[in-house]
């Protein structure tokens, strides 16, 4: 494990009396690519811009490789930042963009003029030195905002939204190339998105954030198969989120019906909340179902296809490769390891403190 | 066809109902004949006079003076004014927008003798430095209105990125947020030196005796009738607007160069 | 940020020592006597015959003038936007390049236009047509407000005019608008505020002028402008004077209110 370069302590941040981070609490490692991912509102853009130095914690302290920055203005601070549509100088060119913090650092021209060309190869944008930013596509903006980040050589690269305004197709390629960079450079990437998929591409940690408060923190995969409640369930990829009843360990009743599963430790009897990802409900003939269902939609996407099946008064988002018209009647299982069973709120405060608030 | 006809036909119509009068002050400029009832022949004497008659090149002085200081003053306050402005807060800001509104909004010639009665009240002496005092203070919103909206178009996170890069605030702002705003800037100095220039209300209000600016020598010489070498000077003012305002542009904009 | 909010310090004294107090002080001499003490007596004397004669008659003027502005304005403002010269500065320079010739002179021009043997009568003469008698009258000093307020009513309607995205207007065709009925249900509605925002820009300073009304009305029209001028310059009484500009601002009142109340985003600005 690297050593821990940045670490937030306590903090908290309100605008006009709306609380937008509560007491939060995070450490970034060394060469870590962590993404801050949540819907808007959820404070990850503010977390980043106290990173960046734009905005002041109201409480707490940001310690960036064991000394405090609370207070360092932006300038000062050894990170850079890619910003949500570039934010780059128009009325200049991008030669004149790209140095322009070497220029404030007095670097000498022969130096500036390698780091342009570098920067420019790294970004695979050679011979652009010349062009006007208006010139480029919304893409060549992206990498030329991020050449610009980090030609000052920062410990970590902070980088908002960046492919928020970039279409689809665009958006996976920059994908590879920012996992590529990184490791190019072995630097540090902080990382905010609302774009789960994004979050699960390239991160080595997710922090999933909602209502100014940490949900979940942990590697893409164990976000996504063991999300700990049913918000973080929800925001990541498609689920079912079933209100149940824990029977005893390694048995729950979902819908009336008792599943086998994995989990321990629940008690007898509790309530819980059961999530089960799209892809693990499998279809099957009615009579082998433990459930049976009627199928309600149909639609091709693809890769797969995702029907609707109403089945003991829950309606099942399924995800499969075969296909059941609208209509049949079908049976329902679910393997033990693919049910992931969560504590419920024990309540309503508890759930407006710890999800919704 | 016949539309576009009479489109241009309006077009026209308009212009020569606004430049009608212009055309006649510069016909008057080369008017032999003292009076301007009558046309006495071609004449460039008024020219040459013009720089001899030195009420008019005081006042010209005063004018354009009074016109260049307010208007630089205004710009500098306005602009400043308006990255205040745009960090305040939704209610202040509408008070704030309010108050600058006034003088856009209020008729000239209760600005000019509410300003009248302020100086009195405060004992200053009537003469340029009141007259400066009242033409900042009509210049300035024509800046703020004139820059705000390009302040609002401004993305915000560009001066951040050059503070990102290490740019002190200043520096940033010079470097990045100036040249954003610079149209906005420039059109509310013109607008602030061309109203300045052309303002003879509050002028008239604020100026003490024996101070003249163009506005205030004209209206006195009414009633004795005007001195031909005011259109003289006239047309040359115009004619050099004119000629700048063409070379400015037909001049390649500097946009891609740099 | 509080740095940045201290930056409008300068300005935000500035704007109460030269905007709010002198306004509070035209309040204060305008609801006192000689003496000081309160009185309404110098706003009650709007109803003297000789004043509201003169408000009258300021009142009617700037109304048809505010009304000619826009008839002339409107189909001018179209015309402009449809041509596609789409250069805002070049449209702006039109309007803005008379103001560089000052404005008593280009008033007084249309003297020289309009006299009995003016330019404008030697051409309807050579036309033969009947000879145009306005100078000195009501008349002429509406010609002189619609002249130079003009450019006031033109800039704000273009301005809300070049802002409608041309798809509105073709959403509004492809759903079965004749050329009428966009305009009267699509392009006016939208350029509401340009159009409240000129006639502000018009209104106000036609009801106040004094300078056109004594360089083209001659001494025998007397608005309420000239009432209050004179209290001022020839009369010296203050108090009588700034009763009056209450009066005045009164009508501003009323008409920011509308125009508040039309306009809420301040969109139809001049620049």
């Amino acid at each position: 494990m690297n050593k821990i370069l940045i670490d937030l302590k306590n903090i908290s941040k309100s605008f006009d009396g709306q609380m937008v981070l509560d007491d939060l609490n995070l450490y970034i490692r060394e060469n870590e690519f962590l993404t801050l991912l949540g819907p808007s509102g959820c404070g990850k853009t503010t977390t980043l811009r106290i990173l960046g130095g734009f905005e002041t914690p109201d409480t707490g302290h940001v310690i960036f490789d064991g000394a405090d920055i609370t207070k360092l203005p932006p300038n000062k601070r050894q990170l850079n930042t890619v910003f949500q549509k570039y934010a780059l100088f128009t009325h200049m060119t991008i030669a004149e963009n790209i140095a322009f913090g070497l220029k404030i650092k007095n670097k000498s021209k022969a130096y500036i003029d390698d780091k342009i060309k570098y920067a420019l190869k790294l970004v695979n944008l050679d011979g652009f030195e010349n062009r006007m930013p208006d010139s480029l596509s919304g893409g060549q903006q992206q990498r030329i905002a991020i050449a610009r980040a980090i030609v000052n050589e920062p410990k970590v690269l902070l980088l908002d939204e960046p492919l928020g305004a970039l279409d689809l197709k665009l958006r996976q390629d920059m994908q590879y190339e920012l996992i590529r960079l990184k490791n190019e450079l072995g630097i540090t990437f902080i990382y905010v998105t609302h774009d789960q998929e994004e979050a699960l591409t390239m991160s080595d940690t997710i922090v999933v954030m909602n209502q100014g408060y940490i949900q979940q923190i942990g590697s893409p995969e164990k976000i996504y198969n063991e999300p700990e409640n049913a918000f973080v369930a929800d925001f990541i990829g498609e689920s079912n989120i079933i209100s149940s009843t824990m029977i005893e360990d390694k048995l729950v009743e979902i819908l009336g019906v008792k599943f086998p599963c994995v989990d321990t430790g629940f008690g007898c009897n509790q309530p819980v909340d059961v999530v089960i990802r799209p892809e693990d409900v499998l279809l099957s003939s009615p009579a082998n179902g433990k459930m049976k269902g009627i199928v309600t939609h149909l639609i091709f996407k693809g890769v797969h296809y995702e029907m609707e099946v109403t089945a003991n008064g829950y309606e099942w988002l399924v995800h499969s490769t075969g296909m059941f018209p609208v209509g049949t009647e079908v049976g329902i299982n679910v393997d033990p390891f693919n049910i992931q069973i969560m504590n419920k709120p024990a309540s309503e405060d508890e759930e407006a403190v710890g999800v919704n608030e | 066809m016949i539309r576009n006809t009479a489109k241009k036909i309006y077009i026209a119509f308009i212009f020569i109902f606004l430049y009608a009068p212009i055309a006649t002050l510069i016909v008057l400029s080369f008017n032999a004949s003292r009076t301007r009832a009558k046309w006495g022949g071609f004449t460039l004497k008024w020219y040459s006079e013009l720089f001899q008659n030195e009420e008019i090149m005081q006042a010209l002085f005063n004018t354009l003076f009074i016109a260049l200081v307010a208007s630089v003053v205004a710009t500098v306050i306005g602009t400043i004014a308006c990255i205040s402005i745009m960090n305040l807060k939704k209610h202040s800001r509408s008070i704030v927008m309010g108050i600058t509104n006034i003088p856009m909004l209020n008729a000239d010639i209760v600005t000019g003798i509410s300003l009248m009665l302020l100086f009195i009240s405060l004992g200053l002496k009537f003469g340029l430095g009141t007259i400066l005092l009242s033409h900042i203070t009509f210049c300035i919103p024509y800046v703020i209105l004139s820059v705000m909206p390009r302040m609002k178009q401004l993305n915000p996170h560009t001066y951040e990125a050059a503070l990102d890069l290490g740019a002190g605030p200043v520096y940033g702002f010079f470097k990045v947020v100036l040249p954003d705003i610079l149209p906005g800037v420039l059109s509310g100095f013109l607008m602030a030196f061309t109203m300045s220039l052309d303002d003879f209300i509050i002028t008239h209000f604020t100026k003490g005796a024996g101070v003249d600016t163009l506005s205030t020598k004209i209206y006195t010489e009414v009633k004795k009738g005007i001195k031909p070498e005011m259109y003289a000077l006239s047309t040359i003012i115009f004619v050099t607007v004119l000629v700048l305002l063409f070379l400015v542009n037909k001049a390649p904009s500097g946009k891609n160069k740099k | 940020m509080n740095k940045k909010k201290l930056l409008g310090t300068p300005y935000f004294i500035w704007s109460a020592i030269f905007i709010v107090v002198p306004l509070c002080m035209v309040f204060y001499y305008g609801l006192t006597d000689k003496s000081g003490a309160f009185t309404l007596e110098n706003i009650i004397s709007i109803t003297t015959a000789e004043h509201s004669k003169a408000l009258w008659l300021a009142l009617v003027l700037s109304l048809i003038s505010t009304l000619i502005c826009l008839l002339l304005a409107y189909p001018l403002a179209m015309i402009l936007c449809n041509m596609k010269v789409n250069q805002h500065s070049f449209i702006l320079l039109i309007f803005i390049l008379p103001m560089w010739m000052n404005f008593l002179l280009r008033t007084l021009a249309w003297q020289t236009l309009l006299e009995k043997t003016g330019v404008i009568n030697s051409v309807l003469g050579f036309l033969h047509l009947p000879p145009l008698t306005i100078i000195n009258t009501p008349y002429a000093i509406v010609l002189g407000m619609v002249y130079n307020f003009l450019p006031f009513m033109v800039l704000p309607i273009y301005n809300s005019l070049a802002k409608i995205d041309e798809n509105i207007i073709n959403a509004a065709r492809d759903l079965g608008a004749n050329g009428l009925q966009v305009f009267i249900r699509v392009t006016l509605p939208l350029t509401i505020p340009g159009i409240i925002s000129g006639i502000t820009m018009v209104f106000i300073p036609a009801l106040t002028t004094f300078v056109i009304s004594k360089l083209l009305g001659g001494s025998k029209v007397l608005l309420i402008g000239n009432v209050v001028e004179e209290e001022f310059t020839q009369a010296s009484n203050w108090h009588l004077g700034s009763g009056l500009s209450i009066v005045l601002m009164l009508f501003i009142i009323v008409n920011m209110v509308i125009s508040a109340i039309f306009d809420k985003d301040g969109e139809g600005s001049v620049l």
